[in-house]
């Protein structure tokens, strides 16, 4: 560095930390040295996110949020992203990057959780960093949800109409606020605008700070790794641990080179097949949005599918079943608790949730369900009791659970995309359960399981 | 573990399947033998606003886009400008759009990106219009005196009759579950012959859709040019990041 760069640099850092910032998180940041593949998606969530940012700003340089027809009586909303395909320069690569990025964000970020399954990364001292992901993915969700409607296609007026008429379920006050959160009685200009308003500014606004906290968190305690052994147990003379090496070079470089594979794989899609087969850009969304002609086939986009199965699975048939695993779930606290408090407090709840499974409305369930079981995640630093964290480490029981409850997700992924049928039901019903029991029993059967001894040091 | 997953996996599959299966009814489409060379695009263009664009707007694209397919703005404005005034217009259609409700009872949709929107499991969107644009028949039951196969009851007429000719469809009576008996479409031929052949018009046909399906997404030659371009430098930049990579890890054991 020359001299004037470091009397620069010196000025700066009299005033804010940059030096010691660079250090924490990345010079002097010590990352275990044995991350494997599963490890690429954290930095590749953080690219996507930048992604859709960038292309994101561009678009709303030229995307009108407006339901009104236009000369031509096609919704001006929908002519504008047309008029972006078309007449803006290189807005149609900015629109499939957009498009392509909201699917891809899924996919990493499905891939970047289900790591955290196999390490066993939400364990203690993990557990905010965990916490903050959930929050993550929910507001990922929700931004995903309201950015569907703004192209103001066929599926984005209904699949708006669809999702805001659940809350009509929520008992006394469910009609009143979904037309709250409408604007209107129907999907609308006013749906349309505040939808545009939550997906540009409010969510992403969220999401940044709890992207900045999750990081913060993750730094402040140090990454889990594969062995799910921690790192910081065995340090050498200047305090540095013996598995750890510095994030910046090591991880950039490795990260650089896990970026430019994940361009390659998103490139193909972006350039030769940014419909994905009609799953990331639906053919139905090439229809402008008629509040009047109800499409025969409504269906969510591919990431929102395994919990909207849950939520169509949840008849009233289904109920009965539903309270038998909450018993179960019950019994077996009631049972095993060593401390009577909780033993009392399973029999209430336990009472409390089987009488309100047949007192209120399944479509009530439905919902709960589907919103449940995407929070049950919150709950997976408590309900694992292994005294391992990797798989690595863990049984046969654990990993045919896992196992089990993966193919059950895929199913249920798959069957939400199709239009309901009766044997789809009771498949998507089976899944359901199956999906539920592997959170309800994870502290009984993570204690039954037999376990292998972890390693003093990552391997 | 490999064998429970192994288990897992097929009996996933064979409840699967027969879901699949059920889930849609597949329509019978014919393959559209498109080509996107300039000579039938240019053909397909000329049928698009001599027969299309009397009730079809196609309000996404400009006239001046059409430069891309080998035309210039004088041979546009000299041969297929019917509705607008500059060549850098929108292609709007000149019917009103009550008036169209009243007579056809629907407005004709904006064929813009018709293409993309009827793309389904049973075909891409080029096989769905180049199907229903070639099973019209004579039904005097409907008000325009024209049905489809296809798209049975749809209001709009056989605007191509001049060149297919009449169409006469056969039907055969299919008893129902309920005892009813039911209408069965067996086969479509040629009542009164047109100016063209079957073959013709086939080819016709398909230059028309074969422009519609360009004009549904004009950047799709480009995307394609770019994305060869787009996977070669990532192509190098991966090898050359790959050996930073290890350049770098040498150390790491």
């Amino acid at each position: 560095m020359s001299k004037l760069a470091q009397q620069l640099l010196g000025w700066v850092d009299d005033r804010f930390p940059a030096t010691k910032l660079y250090k924490e998180h990345l010079s002097e940041y010590y990352a275990p040295k044995n991350f494997n593949f599963w490890y690429f998606f954290g930095s590749l969530a953080l690219l996507v996110l930048v992604i859709q940012i960038v292309t994101g700003i561009f678009l709303v340089m030229h995307y009108k949020p407006d339901a009104s027809l236009n000369v031509s009586g096609i919704p001006v909303a929908f002519a504008s992203v047309e008029y972006i395909m078309r007449d803006v320069p290189g807005g149609w690569i900015i629109r499939y990057m957009h498009s392509t990025g909201a699917s891809a964000f899924f996919i990493v970020v499905y891939l970047h959780m289900f790591r955290g399954l196999l390490y066993g990364s939400y364990r203690k001292p993990r557990e905010l960093i965990w916490l903050f992901g959930v929050a993550i993915f929910l507001c990922l969700m929700a931004e995903a949800f309201f950015g569907y409607l703004l192209p103001w296609g066929q599926m984005s007026g209904w699949g708006a109409q669809v999702i805001v008429n659940l809350f009509e379920a929520i008992p006394l006050i469910g009609k009143d606020l979904s037309i709250f959160i409408r604007g209107d009685f129907v999907v609308g200009d006013a749906t349309l605008n505040r939808f545009f308003s939550f997906h540009v500014i409010a969510i992403p606004l969220v999401l940044i700070g709890l992207v900045a906290a999750h990081i913060i968190a993750l730094h402040e305690v140090g990454s889990n790794n594969p062995d799910g052994v921690e790192i910081k147990k065995h340090k050498d003379a200047n305090g540095i641990p013996l598995d750890g090496i510095p994030f910046h070079p090591y991880y950039t470089v490795k990260d650089i080179f896990g970026a430019v594979v994940f361009l390659m794989v998103f490139s193909a899609i972006v350039f030769f097949a940014p419909e994905g087969n009609g799953y990331f850009l639906e053919a139905n969304n090439f229809l402008p949005y008629d509040p009047l002609k109800t499409p025969p086939h409504i269906a969510p986009v591919w990431y929102f599918t395994p919990f909207y199965s849950i939520l169509r699975a949840t008849t009233s048939d289904f109920l009965p079943y539903l309270a038998a695993l909450v018993a179960a779930t019950g019994a077996l606290t009631f049972f095993t608790a060593r401390v009577s408090v909780v033993r009392a407090l399973a029999v209430a709840v336990t009472v409390v949730v089987v009488a309100a499974l047949f007192l209120l409305d399944a479509k009530v369930w439905g919902v709960v369900l589907m919103g449940g079981s995407v929070m049950l995640f919150a709950l997976l630093p408590w309900l694992d009791q292994s005294p391992v964290k990797s798989i690595r480490y863990k049984g046969p029981l654990f990993k045919s659970i896992l196992a089990v409850w993966v193919v059950c997700f895929l199913i249920l992924g798959y069957l939400g995309v199709l239009p309901p049928t009766p044997t789809g039901k009771i498949v998507s019903q089976v899944c359901s359960i199956l999906y539920l029991a592997f959170f309800a029993f994870m502290p009984w059967y993570t204690r039954l399981d037999k376990t292998l001894p972890e390693p003093e040091r990552v391997s | 573990m490999n064998k429970t997953l192994k288990f897992l996996l097929i009996a996933a599959c064979s409840l699967i399947l027969p879901v699949a299966a059920q889930a849609s009814e597949a329509l019978q489409l014919d393959k559209a033998p498109l080509r996107f060379d300039n000579a039938s695009l240019q053909n397909g263009a000329k049928l698009f606003v001599n027969y299309c664009l009397n009730c079809h707007g196609a309000s996404s694209v400009r006239y001046n886009r059409l430069r891309d397919i080998g035309l210039t703005e004088e041979q546009i404005r000299d041969n297929l400008m019917f509705t607008g005034e500059k060549v850098g217009d929108l292609m709007r259609t000149a019917l009103r759009r009550e008036d169209a409700k009243q007579w056809f009872g629907v407005v004709p949709p904006d064929l813009s990106v018709i293409a993309r929107a009827r793309s389904s499991e049973s075909g891409s969107g080029a096989d769905w219009i180049y199907t229903y644009l070639r099973q019209f028949y004579r039904d005097d039951s409907r008000p325009t005196g024209w049905n489809n196969a296809l798209f049975p009851n749809v209001g709009m007429p056989n605007v191509l009759w001049a060149l297919q000719g009449e169409q006469q469809a056969h039907f055969a009576e299919v008893k129902d579950e309920q005892g009813g008996v039911a209408k069965h479409l067996e086969k479509l031929d040629i009542a009164v012959p047109g100016k063209l052949t079957k073959d013709q018009f086939d080819k016709e046909v398909a230059d028309l859709v074969s422009f519609i399906t360009w004009m549904g997404e004009p950047a799709q030659v480009l995307r394609q040019q770019i994305g060869w371009w787009v996977l070669a430098v990532l192509s190098v930049l991966a090898v050359l990041s790959y050996a930073l990579k290890r350049a770098f890890w040498k150390d790491v054991h």
